[in-house]
């Protein structure tokens, strides 16, 4: 018994980086109607800025304020793909969108891998978040931890600046009537140029938070996108809360098959997109499609 | 939100004449292929993924359908195939036909949970349920985990065929490509066809209409999968290696990728954007460390620039359904 | 114009003729395929480097001043068996290649093995893991430099067991590979009287162990046995060391560790770990003077790996055998039948030999990896900790299932 509660919080820690990740995707879709599949880029891209930031011989700046620079890089950058590629798909069939985004993960892996190699670079994790605490039935690194108070934070800051503020309000307004948006006198194109650096940057926060967890690789994205794809469509495509719910969920559920069928624990996740979309066909709380 | 295909090109009996001008020059062109230096290999490779590609158009670009897990019936059809010849050591007829039935199954049960999803949704289904059969696959003891199943005899088609000859493997492949591609085609131009298009049009004006309409897609769904599946079957004599890598998502993305390339919804695009993609892998691969960025870039520079992809920006130019 | 077009089609057919004549006396042009991951999980093992071992090793044979004519040309096989396969046969069919080199990724390996056999060409592989290659299916064509599952299992199983290391856990990734090294490092730890307390399978590329560093440390087993690979390992020693694993008093045992996944880790992760591997940088003046030559050339300045080094020897080899032979490489399997022949002797790997079913044997080490403060450089990693010869550590001829063996 005991050690099933260990698993339940392990699974509730993992699920704070899914929270993170389809949380910013979800937002990105919501606002802009595209399925970035560069997410995964930008998640690992966040986790790079965070190393150099640490290992530069001029900055050696530490792992805190990369948990505010990172995210703004990553989200600048994000805002001149935007600017550059993705505002020319507006309207269209999500198909182009994704192929856009796909070209450009495969692109930025590609440069990281050339100049990194595949192996990866090491991140120490930060002093004050050393060491870890015995809970009785487990031992708690801090850093797990502190990741799962931090990330809850987030999520549910990013939640209430789009539910429940006036700039979430015209953001709302802003992808049903656009046209009408404008007519307020609000620059509807910035606003969605920002949303997007919102949710990179959500993304690259989400690096940044697993650089000293995991190795610091170009391909440490690659494979978690289609994962945190599942956890968006089972939420609802562009449900906000429906995301980190099922971000949430997706740990905890993965930690229990971690024990009693640890085989199928990447599998899991779709097992369970068939039976919610089989139940409901547009997600937990998602709008048709 | 613009539809995915270029619709404003009107399916007459002469584009359709056409199309069967441009079938045959390709048909020559083909078989034309060993007597020229283009290495038929690379060609016969080609030739499975443009089976491949052309079925998932009959989904997408026809029905409005796509499908994220379109790899599961090539692998599936592998790994039945190699199994059947490798194991059961059944002559290659047989184990084409094991390998098309094993897809056929396939699809009618994932076209049965699946095909009542709509749009983004309908996607996902058929990732999750690719994703799962991955799961299975590498669980199974008969497909060997990641070593797949290796050095599958090729043996005599109907008793007569060498296939281990390169020249004779060459002109099977291409009569299976091109049987698959005319049946295709056939589908396409035939009534259910026509049915097909108005579904993906509009589908709540073709209910009206008194149509079942997920009897339609499902019937559709089947044959895709069923033609993907003969592709799958084609490509273990060529490759003789079933492997993990045909049933991994990655795959299913890149039969995508082909279809977008050389044009959704068009009848020559597929064949010619699975050219494209594996002359892309065959001839990039000494480029090393860059291939993943030079892919990466022409999918770009083709979202961006010629989005109808390549037939279908050629048949828009000259007005011509292709 | 029309004259000239003669001419220069004479001109032509004459050197065709000439050529073809001396091709006929001596034929002394070898083609090389260095056939590699570029761009995925192995690139940093293989890669570019195993190219460039492969052209110093052309460049070291002195060949090129007798008469020899060597090229060497590179390809990405993506990790996929498909388009490792295709370019294999390309290479025999277009480019007339005579040997391929490297290779990692034993799924890959095993395809492009049937494709040499079937083109009669020649295989030096050093990148697979996979003992099937001079085992179930091992070919005429063959030879398996550096390392496999078996030499690996036996080497660190034996070594840990007979110090003290009697229970373990074994976290294995869920695919061959790691089946293959949990199977043969249970059973060298049962038959060195340890047990096995228990295990779990995690699938491939898994980003967070935590769950299963809970169940190894709940299992209080002296050893943790890491039967995976790549990213996989490093992640589980990154992780294993938040969890306090090590401070805890059980030790990990990576079964499979190369050189630039200690870089990657870190000293302060990574300190303490025990391993197998066949070549290391400093382990003598040849080594170290080979290692520097070699680091000059690479974009990122490391040192070889042993994958790489395999490459070299493996080439160095096959150029031995060719020059024994005095030219007309194109026929494979009489290449590497040669190649069995000739004790092999080099800078990297020392003495050894080929056994008939084509596994080459070497020495292997159990190292240990240093703390920071015992390190001297940016690659000062490892700490020898014991010598394995090379008929004690692969497999015994007699527990082969190599068809070539039943003559």
């Amino acid at each position: 018994m005991q050690a099933l509660y260990a698993q339940l919080l392990v699974g509730l820690i993992n699920g704070s980086f899914y929270a993170l990740l389809s949380l910013g995707l979800a937002v990105i879709f919501g606002m802009l109607n595209i399925i970035n599949f560069a997410h995964g880029a930008l998640y690992m891209m966040g986790a790079f800025v965070a190393y150099f930031l640490l290992n530069n011989d001029y900055l050696s700046i530490g792992y805190w304020p990369a948990l505010i620079v990172a995210p703004i890089v990553v989200g600048i950058f994000g805002m001149i793909l935007e600017r550059t590629m993705l505002q020319w798909l507006t309207g269209l069939d999500h198909l182009y969108g994704l192929l856009l985004t796909f070209g450009i993960a495969l692109i930025v892996q590609g440069v990281f891998q050339n100049y990194f190699g595949s192996s990866g670079l090491p991140y120490a994790i930060p002093d004050q978040l050393k060491g870890g605490m015995n809970l009785g039935f487990m031992f708690l690194p801090v850093y797990r931890g502190w990741v799962v108070i931090f990330s809850l934070v987030v999520c549910i800051a990013t939640w209430f600046l789009i539910e429940k503020t006036r700039l979430g309000a015209y953001l709302r307004a802003a992808t049903e009537n656009p046209t009408l948006v404008r007519a307020f006198g609000v620059n509807v194109p910035r606003m969605i140029t920002l949303t997007y650096g919102l949710g990179v940057g959500l993304a690259a926060l989400a690096g940044v938070l697993s650089a000293p967890i995991n190795q610091v690789r170009p391909l440490m994205g690659a494979d978690l996108i289609i994962v945190v794809f599942a956890v968006v469509v089972i939420g609802g495509m562009g449900s906000i809360m429906g995301s980190i719910i099922t971000g949430f969920a997706l740990g905890v559920i993965e930690g229990l098959t971690k024990y009693f069928y640890p085989e199928a624990s990447n599998t899991v996740v779709f097992v369970l997109m068939v039976l919610v979309l089989l139940v409901k066909p547009t997600g937990l709380t998602g709008r048709a499609a | 939100m613009t539809a995915l295909t270029d619709d404003t090109l009107p399916v007459t009996p002469r584009a359709i004449r056409d199309e069967m001008i441009v079938f045959v020059v390709m048909a020559l062109l083909l078989a034309s292929v060993p007597f020229t230096g283009v290495y038929p290999f690379f060609v016969m490779q080609a030739l499975c993924f443009a089976l491949l590609a052309c079925a998932f158009n009959l989904l997408i670009g026809y029905g409005g359908l796509l499908s994220f897990g379109h790899a599961m019936f090539l692998g599936t059809a592998g790994y039945c195939s190699a199994h059947a010849l490798k194991v059961w050591a059944l002559p290659p007829e047989l184990g084409i036909l094991v390998g098309v039935a094993g897809a056929f199954v396939l699809s009618l049960i994932t076209g049965y949970i699946s095909i009542r999803r709509q749009g983004i949704y309908f996607s996902m289904i058929t990732l999750a349920l690719s994703q799962l059969l991955y799961f299975i696959y590498l669980q199974a003891p008969f497909t060997h985990g990641e070593d797949g199943i290796q050095g599958i005899p090729q043996g005599r088609l109907f008793g007569v065929f060498d296939l281990t000859k390169p020249t004779v493997l060459y002109y099977v492949v291409l009569v299976g490509f091109l049987a698959g591609f005319l049946l295709i085609f056939r589908i396409i131009n035939s009534p259910f066809g026509e049915v097909l298009k108005a579904i993906r049009e509009n589908e709540p004006r073709a209910i009206s209409l008194g149509y079942r309409t997920d009897h339609y897609k499902f019937l559709a769904f089947v044959l895709s999968g069923t033609l993907a599946g003969f592709a799958g079957s084609l490509k273990v004599f060529v490759a003789q290696n079933a492997s993990l890598t045909d049933v991994h998502w990655s795959m299913s993305g890149e039969v995508v990728l082909m279809t977008l390339v050389g044009g959704l919804g068009t009848v020559f695009g597929p064949v010619v954007g699975a050219f494209v993609i594996i002359a892309m892998q065959q001839y990039l691969a000494g480029f090393g460390q860059w291939v993943t960025v030079i892919q990466g870039s022409i999918f770009v520079i083709c979202v961006l620039t010629f989005r109808r992809g390549v037939i279908g920006e050629i048949a828009h130019y000259f007005r011509r359904s292709l | 114009m029309m004259t000239k077009s003669i001419a220069s089609f004479l001109l032509g057919t004459a050197l065709a003729v000439t050529t073809a004549g001396a091709a006929f006396a001596q034929d002394k042009t070898v083609k090389i395929g260095a056939l590699s991951d570029q761009s995925g999980l192995y690139a940093d093992l293989g890669g570019p480097g195993s190219t460039l071992a492969a052209q110093m090793a052309i460049e070291d044979s002195g060949l090129a001043a007798k008469g020899w004519k060597i090229d060497i040309i590179s390809g990405d096989h993506q990790n996929k068996p498909d388009i490792g396969t295709a370019i294999a046969r390309q290479w025999f069919d277009v480019d007339k290649i005579d040997i391929i080199v490297d290779v990692p990724n034993s799924g890959v390996a095993l395809a492009v093995n049937n494709i040499v056999k079937e083109k009669n060409g020649v295989y030096v592989n050093s990148g697979a893991a996979t003992s099937d290659l001079t085992n179930a299916q091992c070919s005429p064509n063959t030879v398996h430099w550096t390392y496999d599952t078996y030499m690996l299992a036996h080497t660190t199983g034996q070594a840990l067991v007979k110090a003290g290391g009697d229970s373990w856990f074994f976290l294995t990734a869920d695919y061959a590979f790691g089946a293959a090294l949990e199977r043969d490092t249970t059973a060298v730890v049962t038959a060195n009287g340890g047990k096995v307390v228990g295990g779990v399978k995690h699938p491939l590329n898994t980003p967070d162990f935590s769950s299963f560093l809970l169940q190894a440390q709940a299992s209080k087993a002296k050893i943790i046995g890491l039967a995976n690979a790549g990213g996989d390992t490093t992640n589980t020693i990154k992780q294993a060391a938040e969890f306090g694993i090590v401070k805890g008093g059980q030790k990990l045992a990576a079964l499979l560790l190369f050189l630039t996944d200690i870089k990657a880790i870190g000293l302060e992760t990574a300190q303490g770990l025990n391993f197998t591997e066949t070549f290391y940088w400093d382990m003598n003046d040849q080594t170290r003077a080979f290692s520097k030559r070699f680091a000059e050339k690479m974009k990122s300045n490391a040192p070889p790996t042993m994958v790489q080094a395999g490459v070299y020897a493996g080439v160095r080899h096959y150029f031995k055998a060719l020059e024994a032979l005095g030219g007309n490489p194109h026929d494979g399997a009489k290449v590497v039948e040669k190649m069995k022949s000739m004790p092999t002797e080099d800078d990297l790997f020392g003495k050894g030999e080929i056994q008939p079913n084509g596994r080459t044997i070497h020495n292997a080490y159990l190292f240990e990896v240093k703390k920071p403060s015992e390190s001297k450089g940016p690659w000062d990693f490892y700490k020898l900790v014991g010598t394995v010869p090379g008929d004690q550590a692969f497999t015994p001829l007699s527990e082969s299932k190599c068809a070539l063996l039943k003559k």
